[in-house]
């Protein structure tokens, strides 16, 4: 498992506790996600604080549990590193996921 | 994973599978960062590398036993020159794909790798030599600032 879970309110706060989500993590990512978020809080927020590098199979990684999450569930991300921000804004796939500099920037957030 | 370095730059060679690719892959960044290279700089070579890598496996490798994959990397005079080859599949069409970004509003998977290598490297090479793929991937380095 390269996840852990605690919720916050109505946030599900899922922390990546490895430096790489790269071809070779990728499916245990999605399988970890899906485990993560089979129930709970509406709003799921992926803190990204700890990844140091993803490749295009761990984005479609991310992709792919966004869609997972069904329904109007949110995905959203914080604390992108500067190579995990450079690979979101590069493909433009920063357009799709809502992006907080902090995890506490992505809770502040939500209290507005 | 075996890394060889002399004076001129570095070989590193591993079997194309996952695991040993992102070996290979963290082993040039740390090469790359004890040459001085910048932080931001290093990244840019590793996201084109590991997309490029990746294909590799993926794919000039898929349905045939899985071979080695050699990285040599030269450093001079301001930029750095990669070369990759494996004995895989040529790529389809004998030349590289144009790399056009997916869709992002599409939710793609995938279909990013190209793109990403295109717009990184500042220059892309590819051959198809005897059952060699060569891929040659040049980054120009911004000079390094006086000590």
């Amino acid at each position: 498992m390269c996840l852990t879970s605690t919720d916050s309110g109505d946030t599900r706060i899922i922390a990546v506790n490895v430096e790489r989500i790269d071809a070779a993590m990728a499916i245990q990512f999605k399988e970890d996600m899906r485990s993560e978020t089979e129930a709970g809080p509406q709003r799921v927020v992926l803190d990204l604080s700890q990844v140091k590098f993803i490749d295009s199979s761990g984005l479609g990684a991310i992709v792919a549990s966004m869609k997972q999450l069904g329904g109007d569930r949110r995905l959203e991300l914080a604390g992108l590193t500067p190579v995990v921000d450079k690979v979101f804004r590069l493909t433009r796939m920063d357009t799709v996921f809502n992006l907080f500099a902090t995890l506490d920037e992505a809770l502040t957030a939500r209290q507005k | 994973m075996n890394l060889d370095t002399d004076r001129a730059g570095f070989l590193v060679t591993f079997s194309a599978n996952d695991l040993e690719a992102r070996e290979g892959i963290r082993a040039i960044a740390g090469q790359l960062r004890q040459q001085g290279i910048s932080e931001e700089r290093t990244g840019d070579v590793e996201i084109a590398l590991a997309e490029a890598i990746n294909n590799v496996v993926e794919h000039a490798y898929a349905g045939v036993e899985a071979g080695q994959i050699h990285v040599s990397c030269h450093l001079r005079a301001g930029r750095l020159e990669i070369r990759i080859h494996d004995r895989g599949r040529p790529m389809p069409g004998g030349d590289l794909p144009s790399g056009e970004p997916a869709e992002p509003a599409d939710l793609p998977e995938g279909g990013f790798g190209w793109f990403l290598i295109r717009q990184l490297a500042t220059e892309i090479k590819y051959e198809r030599r005897g059952d060699k793929n060569l891929l040659w991937l040049r980054f120009d380095l911004p000079e390094k600032p006086d000590a």
